[in-house]
């Protein structure tokens, strides 16, 4: 199995915050033409993640994924305000693969065995955000809200009761090196990886092409990246050959 | 081009995608449209056992065999809509449509086994000549998501084999049947040149 390169547009009210630079799109905030460029590029899946999240964008958001639906050439997961079954419900039917859930899922962890109950393993994915704190047993905090509000939870604990409901996949999000593109957090995704069965998604953090490579290295199988891929830093292609020479196995 | 719709998943990527190749569908519901079908794609997601039950309480189970048996009407299934038209599937334990010499079996594997569902690209090895796989690069790959795989046992249908954990039909025809596990509204332009393939075969 290859591993996967996913883009990741930020939204907010309908628009991509950060917009595509890295082809000649008429648009660079529109989803739908974000999403075609990424899928021509080679993305292998498409992350959407609704990063503001609120009641009133819900409806703007909806009528983004079945544009965005009719416009993938690749699987793509919708993530931010998913809280209960009615909303992935919402989601999916407007043509989304996946559903991404995480602060509902750790306020009630119930919602996650609902989900899979409703719409199959395959279509739930988990994300978690966490930071350091040397003070819980794995070095790592859960962060809910957006990354807001601590919660005390252990990350690697937490993870392991997700992969219990037979989530196929598990998205930790670094808070410690999100945005910095200083690298992927690679303790966090080992220890992570270590600890479940379910495919780990690389988050947040990606700079350079070794920090592709070291995701993968760590255990890594979804390497996720927003800026690189949108400030023209890193080219899909360009990637894709890169972790092909140095061993990974890429859709090419 | 017609595309089933029983209630078992989001059929507009499908539409979608044959209207990238040019080729215009509609989405259809009722046994009369089936039986006066010129070409039938079968999607789906979901529960195979709940699926057969849909087909039948709504007359198109019925439809179809006359369709595809009788009037030999072209006819693509897709992941769960190819897993449909075997004998059987562990999925419930039900009947399906039987039209191929095959069972629907439930991935096992050990611990140390890859993991379930398969979900991800991989490739396929061709085994027989089929319009399908006509045009496609030798590594080619395409997008699965299952955790039931078809077994054929009737090995000449197979056209196409993927290895994960263990070796499963990843495409089958028998005549004017077709079936591929993977998605090719989501396996971009390999997967574009199947659904092309099987539109002007």
């Amino acid at each position: 199995m290859t591993v996967k390169i996913m883009p990741c547009l930020d939204m907010q009210n309908g628009r991509v915050v950060k917009g595509v630079q890295f082809v000649d799109i008429r648009d660079a905030g529109d989803p739908v033409e974000c999403c075609r460029a990424y899928c021509n590029a080679g993305a292998d899946e498409l992350a959407l993640l609704d990063i503001t999240a609120t009641v009133e964008g819900r409806a703007t958001m909806l009528d983004v994924v079945k544009k965005v639906a009719e416009a993938a050439t690749v699987p793509f997961t919708v993530g931010g305000g998913i809280s209960d079954v009615k909303s992935a419900a919402a989601v999916l039917a407007a043509g989304a693969d996946k559903i991404s859930t995480s602060s509902a899922a750790f306020r009630k962890p119930d919602v996650i065995a609902e989900m899979v109950k409703e719409f199959g393993a395959d279509r739930v994915t988990v994300a978690i955000d966490a930071a350091v704190n040397a003070n819980l047993p794995s070095g790592y905090e859960v962060y809910i809200d957006g990354g807001r509000t601590a919660t005390g939870a252990d990350a690697v604990e937490w993870a392991k009761k997700v992969d219990g409901f037979g989530v196929p996949v598990i998205l930790p999000t670094s808070k410690t090196t999100d945005g910095v593109k200083t690298g992927y957090d690679l303790p966090l995704i080992r220890k992570i990886k270590a600890a479940v069965s379910a495919e780990v998604v690389a988050s947040g953090g990606a700079g350079t092409l070794e920090h592709f490579y070291d995701a993968a290295e760590a255990g890594a199988t979804i390497l996720l990246a927003a800026s690189v891929f949108h400030f023209n830093i890193i080219a899909i292609p360009e990637l894709k050959a890169y972790l092909k020479s140095r061993g990974v196995d890429v859709r090419e | 081009m017609d595309i089933i719709d029983y209630g078992m998943g989001n059929l507009r990527s499908v539409q979608k995608a044959f209207q990238r190749i040019g080729t215009t569908s509609r989405i259809i519901a009722s046994p009369d449209e089936v039986l006066h079908s010129a070409k039938l794609v079968l999607p789906g997601v979901g529960h195979f056992a709940r699926a057969i039950q849909i087909l039948k309480s709504r007359g198109l189970f019925d439809a179809l065999n006359q369709a595809v048996l009788v009037k030999k009407t072209p006819i693509l299934g897709i992941c769960l809509g190819m897993q449909l038209m075997t004998g059987f599937s562990e999925e419930g334990d039900a009947a399906g449509l039987g039209w191929i010499n095959a069972r629907t079996k439930k991935f096992v594997f050990t611990d140390k086994g890859p993991r379930i569902p398969h979900m991800g690209w991989n490739g396929i090895s061709i085994l027989k000549n089929s319009p399908l796989l006509n045009n496609l690069a030798p590594d080619a790959l395409f997008y699965f998501v299952h955790s039931y795989y078809v077994a054929c046992d009737q090995e000449d249908t197979i056209i196409s084999r993927t290895c994960y954990g263990t070796t499963f039909a990843s495409a089958f025809q028998h005549e004017n049947i077709y079936g591929c596990q993977f998605h090719p509204e989501k396996s971009h332009d390999a997967g574009l040149q199947i659904l092309k393939n099987f539109a002007y075969r």
